[in-house]
């Protein structure tokens, strides 16, 4: 069935009582060509870019707890790709040219709206190293732009830009193609769409083990649900890769961390886009439904447990105020937390693993929403052809041995 | 917030007191190691994690109590710390990590 205007008005006539179910919840076959481990929005778009551009449709995605359910769902769902590298300007522009017209190929609204990043800048430092930041982007075909003060204000009319403010705001970064989108509508519509092309989507369905034959390649995973055979699994596992790495006998450079966030009881709009401050730490939107969405950086401690310490949430929402003090009285709603998989150089790890068959999508850190699209039509394109594609070669394994990092935790300096 | 036990101070104090250091028990090696180690090896000292899903040991420093370093075993699924011990002591065995959740258990 597909959306539409009429399918619309003829569900209408009917009450709304006979949509048909999105995408069948399946039990798995005996085998599969791919099966992918973690059903988000990184694992379900490569199960579905896997059928869709590299024609491999016996694929079958397991998930231990509910489809998007993970760090997909607990996101902050900013989109932007102003990154300082090459290499991550690669893969992150990559993931928003996906994202633009990803509703009509998905024939399910995301809901991406480019609303635009506002990277505030209070010192100087700020100032030189985000204007290095915005030659960097152009050089690369990225979008971002220097606005003054003045023009921040054009922008952004409840920012206050008074020169004696504890964090003056003397100019800020604008990415206006980058936005947000409905996080759970991503995860919804892969789902939908890989399961029309023939992609099984297993959830409850927890991996115990990694089979390996003889010659040390990968013939398939355990599960709750029994043995699946697979000629090629790939790993999309977020917080909790280490623990799936490990079943293959692999360790990884990666340390799990909880990260929270929360949303405000809902007002008439009033954050025109996502504004973001590295300086005070902490950014804020607004979502559709008028909550105010604020995150800031993760507990100090590596975690799995999915929540995180009250002290972290005030100090976030002492930054919020500390920008925006009209926000003071403002009451949150919800908080809540995910597990993020933290590289030491905050670059991701997408690409192929020292066993036979195993591929790996992880390590994005505290950003990896914004990436959806991009990284899983690498990992599908990686799996398809055993191979890299030139924009996810330079995230490999092996950086970590022979140094090649893409050091964006320093060129950040925070959580991003 | 955790509370945290600090083994010098002797009591539990909050856990923004403290800053967390990392896994535990990680060797620098030595000057003469340091010569004959591969890319790997180095890469293994310097990136490479357990991430245990479980009892974790783990580092903490009492950065604004008493300054010092010490070593923890905590549940990295429930959060709660089983035991908190001084630097110098040897990785704690699993049975160790038992008798420690038995006495805490009472």
């Amino acid at each position: 069935m597909k959306f539409s205007a009429r399918s619309l008005f003829a569900n209408a006539l009917s009450g709304h009582q006979n949509w048909p179910e999105q995408f069948p919840n399946k039990e798995p076959k005996s085998e599969y060509d791919v099966v992918i481990v973690g059903a988000g929005g990184h694992g379900l778009g490569a199960a579905y870019y896997l059928a869709k551009k590299y024609g491999i449709t016996n694929v079958a995605v397991v998930e231990k707890g509910w489809l998007g359910g993970g760090n997909t769902g607990r996101n902050t769902t900013i989109i932007r790709s102003n990154y300082l590298f090459d290499e991550s300007a690669g893969i992150y522009d990559h993931a928003v040219d996906l994202w633009d017209g990803l509703s009509q190929e998905l024939n399910y609204n995301v809901m991406f709206s480019k609303r635009g990043v506002l990277m505030l800048a209070h010192n100087v430092h700020d100032v030189q190293s985000f204007q290095r930041h915005v030659h960097a982007n152009r050089l690369n075909g990225v979008d971002n732009k220097w606005l003054t003060p003045e023009e921040c204000k054009e922008f952004v009319p409840i920012l206050d830009i008074s020169q004696n403010r504890r964090y003056p705001v003397m100019g800020g970064a604008l990415q206006q193609r980058a936005g947000v989108a409905r996080h759970d509508s991503v995860a919804w519509g892969y789902a939908r769409a890989a399961s029309k092309l023939g992609v099984d989507i297993i959830q409850n369905c927890m991996v115990t083990g990694i089979r390996r034959g003889p010659d040390g390649a990968v013939l398939g995973v355990e599960t709750q649900k029994g043995f699946i055979g697979a000629k090629k699994i790939g790993v999309s596992a977020a917080g909790n890769t280490s623990v799936v790495m490990e079943m293959a006998g692999l360790r990884f450079p990666l340390e799990s961390y909880p990260l929270q966030a929360l949303v405000s009881e809902p007002v008439k709009p009033i954050v025109p886009c996502v504004i973001m401050s590295n300086a005070v730490h902490a950014y804020i939107s607004q979502s559709d439904k008028g909550e105010l969405v604020i995150g800031a950086g993760t507990d100090q401690y590596t975690s799995y447990s999915q929540r995180g310490a009250l002290h972290i949430v005030e100090h976030t929402l002492m930054s919020i105020c500390e920008i925006f003090p009209i926000f003071r009285r403002m009451r949150m709603l919800r908080s809540w937390g995910g597990i993020v998989d933290v590289t030491p150089d905050r670059s991701p790890i997408l690409g192929k693993t020292p066993v036979p068959g195993l591929y790996v999508n992880c390590g994005w850190g505290t950003g990896g929403f914004k990436a959806t699209p991009g990284a899983a039509d690498m990992l599908a394109y990686t799996i398809a052809h055993d191979a890299p594609h030139k924009i996810n070669a330079p995230f490999n394994l092996d950086r970590f041995v022979g140094g090649r990092l893409i050091d964006e935790a320093a060129a950040a300096a925070v959580a991003h | 917030m955790f509370l945290i036990h600090c083994p010098h101070c002797q009591e539990d104090r909050p856990e923004i007191e403290f800053a967390y250091a990392g896994e535990a028990h990680i060797v620098r090696p030595g000057p003469e190691q340091q010569d004959a180690m591969s890319d790997a090896e180095w890469s293994e000292f310097m990136f490479i994690r357990d991430n245990v899903r479980g009892e974790h040991c783990e580092r903490w420093w009492h950065a604004n109590g008493c300054n010092m370093f010490f070593n923890a075993v905590r549940n990295t699924v429930s959060d709660k710390f089983i035991k908190t011990y001084k630097i110098g002591h040897k990785r704690p065995s699993a049975s160790q990590i038992q008798k420690w959740k038995d006495a805490a258990n009472g």
